[in-house]
């Protein structure tokens, strides 16, 4: 149901919430600990919360029911009520990415449509950085690696099959 | 002519040709310089690949080199749509809820 990308390297997200500008922007940094899901913990323990440092240079972290920390963003801008930017260094399997020349970013707009009503555009860009982050399989001539590789190529493939005509030659 | 990925990836010399070029970019004789198959094998193999889409090949100098798509990043895409429709989605009632919370006369708009 995705429509046609206008760029492969980027999502576009967005969502009209009932409440007025002001409100929309101190939610979302504020209580990011809610909003965020859970299911995808780059920790060993459960998530205790999550904290969204609301100022360009803080982070986003995770800590642990241990307190254990997880680094996962970096805050790029904080522009109350209109802008946040944050990285995104996590690699396309989910594990931290220490270079943040290999790390995507993410940035949410918040822009009032009426005085009681904001649309929220989120948009997660520049995702061609993680480049090789799914092509170093390392186990993949052995094991689990090339299956789990392959599935990723799999709706890909019916994709492409329909509207290949000359994959052929050269 | 297409080749199913599947069928492609189901012989074993072609697997560890492609399991080789994941590790980054290779030219058919440093592929068969790993493995212990023929050059003409190799690209027999490569022809395969190529045309289930699993690789590409660029000229590089006077060498060809061959190298994992990077479709990947279809795969990427969906998941990290999911996880934002998601995040959106819980943001939305957070804020509404919390708004309604907040206001002491509850809104005339109407609620959905």
């Amino acid at each position: 149901m995705n429509a046609t990308p206008h760029e492969p390297a980027a999502v576009h997200v967005e969502i009209i919430v009932d409440v007025p500008l002001d409100h929309a922007f101190t939610v979302f940094t504020e209580q990011f600990d809610q909003i965020k899901p859970r299911e995808h913990n780059l920790l060993p323990v459960p998530i205790e919360r999550t904290v969204l440092e609301p100022r360009a240079g803080g982070t986003i972290h995770d800590i642990g029911t241990d307190g254990s920390i997880c680094t996962w963003a970096r805050v790029l801008a904080y522009e109350p009520p209109d802008r946040l930017v944050f990285s995104w260094d996590i690699d396309p399997r989910w594990q931290i990415e220490p270079d943040p020349a290999r790390t995507s970013e993410v940035e949410v707009r918040f822009i009032a449509e009426t005085p009681d009503r904001t649309q929220v555009v989120l948009e997660h860009r520049n995702l061609d950085r993680h480049g090789e982050g799914w092509q170093n399989f390392t186990s993949l001539d052995r094991g689990n690696g090339w299956p789990l590789y392959l599935a990723r190529y799999r709706d890909i493939t019916t994709q492409t099959a329909v509207n290949t005509s000359a994959s052929a030659g050269s | 002519m297409t080749v199913d990925p599947w069928y492609a990836l189901g012989d074993p010399t072609r697997r560890r040709v492609f399991a080789q070029l994941a590790h980054g970019p290779c030219s058919v004789t440093e592929i068969a310089r790993h493995l212990p198959v023929s050059r003409p094998a190799v690209s027999q193999h490569l022809r395969v690949l190529l045309d289930a889409r699993l690789v590409d090949v660029r000229p590089q100098g006077r060498l060809r080199l061959y190298q994992v798509r990077p479709d990947g990043l279809a795969q990427l895409r969906n998941e990290l749509e999911s996880y934002w429709n998601q995040t959106l989605t819980t943001f939305k009632d957070v804020a509404e809820q919390t708004y309604a919370a907040t206001t002491p006369t509850m809104q005339e708009a109407d609620t959905p």
